[in-house]
């Protein structure tokens, strides 16, 4: 009397991507579903409910989720825990700021020579645009950081190459000098405070302490308003958001994923079992500076100005901060992570949240947000380590488990998708 | 029966200790071998610097028929060149399936590129199943292997390194906190893989060593002792005056 039950297949069988996760479909679905929510409410596309500043603000949101996830892979997943990584994301900031700065000043400059006599020529046209843009700071020519600033591919392939290969460059000294740990971790702040200081420098060659700014201004689109603009680049922001957690979903799937929760966990067992560790690390390090430079090129033409304080080291704190409120180790929860505490920041810091009135005192949030957003971080650390993400697993159904062998003799203790009790019936 | 790895005059110092002192040892391929010694004798350092861990101040650690010195290696392409271990305490990936654990141990290509696109093919499941049904955890395949019992962590790791399928394994204690049962099943375990490689079992427990039957190996004090079968060894006045006398 043996009742066969049909189980799906065990669950190594179903390879596929979206079978392996299929938080995917979810998390595709959402963001598909919050895009024409917000196009639908938008300024040029819709009813015009949400103002072109609060697209902005959702964009760069959405850019935000995606740097988050970048930092999850490196820490939740591969246990390198980066305070370096909005570095990257402020260095693909100016990537596509200088071309921005450069393309749109040319428009001016020609149009201000146009009146002139003569012609003028392409020196003179340089010249204008490096007064234009370096006046500011005492200068007149291009710095050989601008060499490539004319061209649009050119510099697109630098908001790629810069992050990347600062990346491989640290990454291969701390990884091969088995740098790890804490160590690892102000090993990459001091990068990006150093990166920060000389930004901050008049000759650097970015402006100082100005940065790019005007970079809300798409040269060559000055025809279309700013409420188009906004939703143009809202959308883009949510592709690479989408497309940055199929790629990601993918590497910390299958095999590969195994391997940098290995490392994670130990990682000189990883070495013993032929893993070069170092290699894996800094294939991690270096494809999540990469995709952080991407966040950062879509986020800064949306806030219109980058300047050296964006890559100062609290950046990076923050950074990890989300992700571990979030709940590291899950895609979703950086974006979770990211998403409210960065549109709750800007809601307490924008003068959204009332003012609290305790009768001695008056809790005013943009003081005390601060203060609010580190309580939050420890108490998320000390009790809910799984952080908001974890929130989803209270919600999702429970798995039932992958039972080999019978189901034993106890009625009472079987399920009801288990099928009828085999053996032992009475 | 030619060498597969040869340790030959090889010392290390820690602060002063010398934990090994001239030391030389050959290996055979195939070949089990027990080595056995009192506490602080220098058995795990032998094993941290054939695996690369440890470098060792003098000497030479040459595998293989080319005589490749193992000395420059990195423990990743030492792993690669088919040298195993199992540690003292089982270190398996407790977060992670009995699945997975064999299937990133299984011998396949170890770059970062390949195991992006690796999938598992039919003859890998296979492969796997066969591991894990000779450590018998066929049925726990599925389990996250932080579940599983201390016996069963310690063949897990096992079988993760016969899925290396490495020609020399490096064991380091394997019946430690293991029921009488467990240490038979151990036992036949390691003499099957001993019949097609090398094994090196470091042990402390001599009613072990007896029921694995090989080549012994006394260590004391860095340096060999005594070196013969377990009777011949048990009889030799030195080994009973450091080791067995105690």
């Amino acid at each position: 009397m043996t009742a066969t039950v049909t189980a799906p297949p065990p669950a190594h069988l179903r390879q596929g991507l979206i079978a392996q996760n299929p938080s995917i479909l979810w998390f595709l679905a959402i963001l598909a579903a919050f895009c024409f929510g917000v196009t639908f409410l938008a300024e040029a596309t819709g009813t015009g409910a949400l103002s072109t500043s609060m697209v902005k603000t959702l964009g760069k949101t959405l850019c935000l989720c995606l740097v988050a996830l970048a930092m999850d892979v490196v820490w939740g997943y591969c246990g390198i825990l980066s305070l370096g990584h909005m570095a990257f994301f402020g260095l693909g900031g100016y990537a596509i700021g200088m071309w921005l700065m450069y393309a749109r000043t040319e428009i001016i400059v020609v149009q201000s020579l146009a009146e002139a006599t003569l012609p003028p020529t392409a020196a003179e046209i340089r010249d204008g645009i490096a007064t234009q843009i370096f006046g500011v700071v005492g200068g007149n020519e291009f710095p050989a950081v601008w060499a490539f600033a004319h061209s649009l591919p050119l510099q697109l392939a630098m908001v790629v190459l810069v992050p990347g290969l600062l990346a491989l460059v640290f990454g291969w000294l701390a990884f091969r000098s088995r740098v790890t740990g804490v160590y690892l971790s102000i090993l990459t702040q001091a990068m990006t405070l150093a990166l920060s200081l000389y930004l901050f420098q008049n000759d650097s060659g970015l402006r100082g302490n100005n940065g790019l700014s005007g970079l809300q201004n798409i040269p060559g689109l000055a025809a279309m308003g700013q409420d188009v603009i906004a939703i143009a680049f809202f959308w883009a922001s949510a592709l690479a958001l989408a497309l940055g957690y199929l790629l990601f979903a993918w590497v910390v799937s299958g095999k590969m994923g195994s391997v940098i929760r290995a490392i994670r966990d130990d990682e000189a067992r990883v070495r013993f079992l032929g893993y070069h560790v170092e290699s894996y690390k800094l294939f991690v390090f270096t494809l999540t500076a990469v995709v952080s430079g991407i966040a950062g090129a879509l986020y800064y033409p949306q806030a219109g100005i980058i300047n050296p304080a964006e890559l100062a080291p609290i950046a990076s704190i923050y950074l990890a901060v989300w992700v571990a409120i979030g709940g590291r180790g899950r895609l979703y929860g950086a974006v979770i992570g990211a998403a409210v505490v960065s549109l709750l920041s800007s809601w307490f810091t924008g003068g959204g949240a009332p003012d609290v009135n305790l009768g001695f005192y008056t809790v005013q949030w943009t003081d005390w947000w601060l203060v609010l957003l580190g309580v939050s971080f420890v108490l998320v650390t000390l009790f809910a380590p799984k952080g908001l993400g974890g929130l989803i697993d209270l919600i999702a159904e429970r798995r039932a488990p992958q039972r080999v062998g019978d189901y034993g003799p106890d009625r009472s203790a079987l399920r009801r998708e288990e099928g009828p009790p085999q053996g032992g019936e009475q | 029966m030619s060498a597969l790895l040869e340790v030959s005059g090889v010392s290390v110092t820690f602060d002063g200790f010398r934990a090994i002192n001239n030391l030389s040892i050959a290996i055979g391929e195939p070949e089990l071998r027990a080595i056995i010694g009192p506490n602080g004798a220098g058995k795990t350092t032998f094993m941290d610097i054939v695996t690369g861990k440890t470098k060792p101040d003098a000497g030479r650690v040459t595998w293989g028929e080319r005589s490749l010195s193992l000395l420059g290696m990195s423990e990743s392409r030492i792993a690669r060149e088919g040298i195993g271990r199992k540690f003292q305490k089982p270190t398996v990936f407790e977060a992670q399936t009995v699945r997975d654990n064999l299937a990133m141990a299984l011998k396949n290509r170890r770059g970062p590129f390949d195991v992006l696109v690796w999938r598992e093919r039919p003859d890998d499941t296979a492969r796997i199943e066969e591991i894990a049904d000779e450590i018998g955890l066929s049925a726990h395949l599925p389990r996250i292997a932080g579940e599983l019992s201390h016996g069963q962590k310690q063949w897990l790791e096992i079988g993760m390194l016969l899925a290396q399928e490495p020609r020399l394994l490096l064991v380091d204690e394997p019946a430690a906190g293991m029921t009488p049962a467990e240490r038979a099943h151990t036992t036949d375990l390691l003499k099957r893989a001993a019949e097609t490689r090398a094994v090196v079992v470091v042990e402390h427990d001599m009613e072990f060593v007896r029921r694995l039957g090989c080549k012994v190996t006394v260590l004391h004090e860095g340096s060999v002792l005594a070196e013969g079968s377990i009777d011949h060894v048990a009889a030799n006045r030195d080994v009973i005056d450091v080791y067995l006398g105690r």
